[in-house]
């Protein structure tokens, strides 16, 4: 047993709940298929990263939904999630409303950052939302933000996320320390996808479980396998009472999949495990459950589909119905002042 | 024995002397009475009062949930005021020397600068980081940079210089108040410390009440109309003395203290230079690449008939180093100011 705690027995959850995992792991993964569409779309003869209606690095997070949906259900808007540059499941789980995601994701004027922040800097005031490009460096506020919320005597909590990869950085001990500390109210959450871009964990951890480094910051860590949205939920749930409660930080470490590369144009030639990938798709999986267990049919899957598929489309529509921001404003917003709203 | 039993003036009309340090405790004790979202964390800032005497006294007035020691761990509690900023607190988190930023720079450059422009204007960071710089005590390479050209190279941050009490009080007040992230550097020369050898207006006349110094405009400290002489903390005292000594020849100088490296008085500059057409630039910091240049390619970009002689004083592109007189060699002090100021005289 290499977890620090023991991981109880799954409780059966009501269906209600299984269709909102599912729900919300269809949504981002219709969003994420969307965008990949976007991006490939103009990229050029060959491919030129820079070109096309979405241009830059793209990091897409096939695979990892379970992580977002599993976390994310217990959480409110009042809530904190502080994201990696892999951000697109967990801003979507946390319910980060889609056309201005997708227009930052655009570069318009009428995405969450006006065009400034781009897909790995995402910030929503309305969800508390944010995200960094920096490995670790995202933990750091996710303490603030909890020391705000306990400042102001609400049961608010913070969520921060990082890879596995970003677990042997200082900003990552630095934070897990601090919270234990102070007894923040944070969940700290590891996407553990085995690959650091082409490194695999075992060439750059010195454990095999991170959340064994929460042993030694005093707080509980717990490891999923499996990649199971349920177990998850249940890791996840247990973390975040312990939090709004006021007992302080968690760790939990999921173990899950990236489906793609690293970034988008990945060719992935580091990767011996690619052609069974697609084998491993949590989504299809999870569907197949809750179908045995009849709490899914084709009506039903149908809907949820369409319903994502409209509103991602949607989405898309309106980003790329927006304008593109004046490039004589590209120097507004360094200073708080300049903000119209 | 406090500095102010030791260096009592006589009361000017309604005035009170203070040092430095203390003025910049009563602008933050002012502002944490007046608004609860501001609080202090750092290392050694609660029952120490900070190495530098930047808290002295707040912990006994606010208590240890405002006024808040840190670990050894400055990536983890300057990420925190990012974060607790983002949320509508105004955390000031210190940075005990402006030496220590390359541990925790992420925090600084990428997330505390940047969040605001990354987010449109949608969300704010309104926080200060306070740290202490400047060298002339031997503490070495480490413990002796200025860096402030470094944070003001990098963009969305405020960066605040004050000489003096009254500034120092003034623009702290300022600096909590700003919507956006300030770093406020204050000179450990200046600030009226005890233990290590101070000028003569590290203690002086500070405004009693609310008080603000207006960020982004310089002030002269000496009209004069023979050179301008462009400077900025420790160094200004540094100038106002041999602007005294060169008085005594005849020579009338300008001493322009910017107070703010970003935004930077621009305007300022102008004017004096405009008036005086020789300029000297005085920089604790590294030569290269740096404030110095910067205020002289304001001047040549705006008008290059302006100037008819041109130097800058400042440290020659070498770590600060131990031994005094080495030590002094490098760093801005009076004689080199007095050779550069008469080398651009006719």
């Amino acid at each position: 047993m290499s977890t620090t705690t023991p991981a109880p027995a799954v409780q059966e959850l009501s269906t209600e709940t299984r269709l909102g995992l599912y729900a919300s792991m269809v949504l981002v993964r219709t969003f994420e298929e969307a965008i990949l569409r976007e991006y490939h779309a103009d990229k050029g003869p060959g491919f030129d990263i820079g070109k096309g209606l979405v241009p830059g690095e793209m990091h897409l997070a096939a695979g990892q939904e379970p992580v977002s949906a599993g976390v994310c259900a217990h959480l409110t808007a009042d809530d904190a999630v502080t994201a990696t540059h892999r951000p697109h499941h967990f801003a979507i789980a946390h319910g980060m409303a889609l056309r201005p995601m997708a227009a930052e994701i655009f570069g318009r004027t009428t995405g969450l950052g006006r065009g400034r922040g781009g897909h790995m800097h995402l910030f929503d005031p309305d969800t508390h939302f944010s995200c960094s490009g920096i490995i670790a460096e995202g933990y750091p506020p996710a303490l603030g933000m909890a020391f705000a919320f306990r400042s102001r005597g609400t049961d608010a909590i913070a969520v921060a996320v990082t890879g596995e990869g970003a677990a042997n950085q200082g900003a990552f001990h630095e934070s897990l320390n601090l919270a234990a500390l102070w007894n923040l109210p944070v969940v700290f959450v590891v996407e553990d996808n085995d690959w650091g871009i082409s490194v695999p964990r075992s060439a750059s951890t010195s454990i095999p479980n991170n959340a064994d480094r929460a042993a030694a910051y005093g707080m509980p860590g717990h490891r999923v396998e499996g990649n199971d949205v349920e177990a998850v939920h249940e890791a996840a749930g247990r973390a975040v009472a312990r939090a709004r409660a006021g007992s302080g930080p968690s760790l939990i470490e999921v173990h899950t999949l990236r489906m793609w590369g690293h970034f988008e144009g990945d060719a992935q030639g580091y990767r011996p495990d690619l052609a069974d990938v697609a084998s491993h798709d949590p989504i299809p999986a999870y569907e197949d459950r809750l179908r045995s267990a009849h709490v899914l049919d084709d009506a039903t899957v149908a809907r949820v589909r369409a319903q994502a598929s409209a509103q991602v489309e949607d989405a898309i529509t309106f980003a790329k119905d927006s304008p593109e921001p004046d490039p004589a404003d590209a120097a507004l917003y360094v200073f708080a002042e300049e903000a119209q709203s | 024995m406090t500095l102010t039993d030791t260096e009592q003036a006589p009361q000017a009309k309604g005035g009170r002397r203070l040092s430095t340090s203390k003025a910049m405790v009563e602008a933050i004790a002012q502002e944490m009475e007046r608004d609860e979202s501001v609080f202090y964390l750092g290392e050694d800032v609660g029952a120490y009062g900070g190495i530098f005497s930047s808290t002295t006294g707040l912990l006994e007035q606010f208590g240890p949930k405002r006024i808040i020691d840190t670990p050894i761990s400055e990536t983890g509690f300057i990420g925190l005021a990012v974060g607790a900023a983002t949320e509508g607190m105004r955390p000031i988190a210190e940075l005990m020397f402006a030496d220590f930023m390359g541990v925790c720079l992420d925090q600084i450059y990428n997330h505390m600068a940047k969040i605001g422009y990354f987010s449109g204007g949608r969300v704010k960071v309104p926080m200060v980081l306070t740290t202490a710089v400047g060298g002339g005590y031997s503490d070495g390479g480490q413990h002796s940079q200025t860096l402030w050209g470094t944070f003001a190279h990098l963009p969305g941050m405020k960066v605040v210089v004050p000489s003096n009490p009254a500034d120092a009080k003034g623009l702290m007040t300022s600096a909590i108040r700003d919507d956006s992230p300030v770093v406020y550097m204050f000179h450990k020369g200046i600030m009226g410390l005890p233990w290590m050898a101070k000028n003569r207006r590290s203690i002086d006349l500070v405004p009693e009440g609310e008080y603000t110094v207006p960020i982004g405009k310089a002030a002269v400290a000496r009209a004069g109309t023979d050179v301008t002489v462009v400077t900025l903390s420790l160094s200004v005292h540094h100038v106002l003395d041999v602007a005294d000594t060169l008085a005594g020849e005849g020579i009338d100088v300008e001493v322009l203290d910017l107070r703010s490296v970003v935004p930077l008085d621009r305007e300022a500059i102008l004017a004096s230079v405009a008036k005086t057409r020789r300029l000297v630039v005085v920089d604790e910091d590294y030569l290269s690449f740096g404030l110095s240049g910067e205020v002289v390619a304001g001047v040549v970009e705006a008008d290059p008939t302006l100037l008819t002689a041109v130097r800058r004083v400042a440290v020659p592109d070498v770590p600060i180093p131990y031994a005094r007189s080495l030590e002094y060699a490098v760093l801005p002090r009076h004689d080199r100011i007095e050779a550069a100021i008469r080398s651009v005289l006719p």
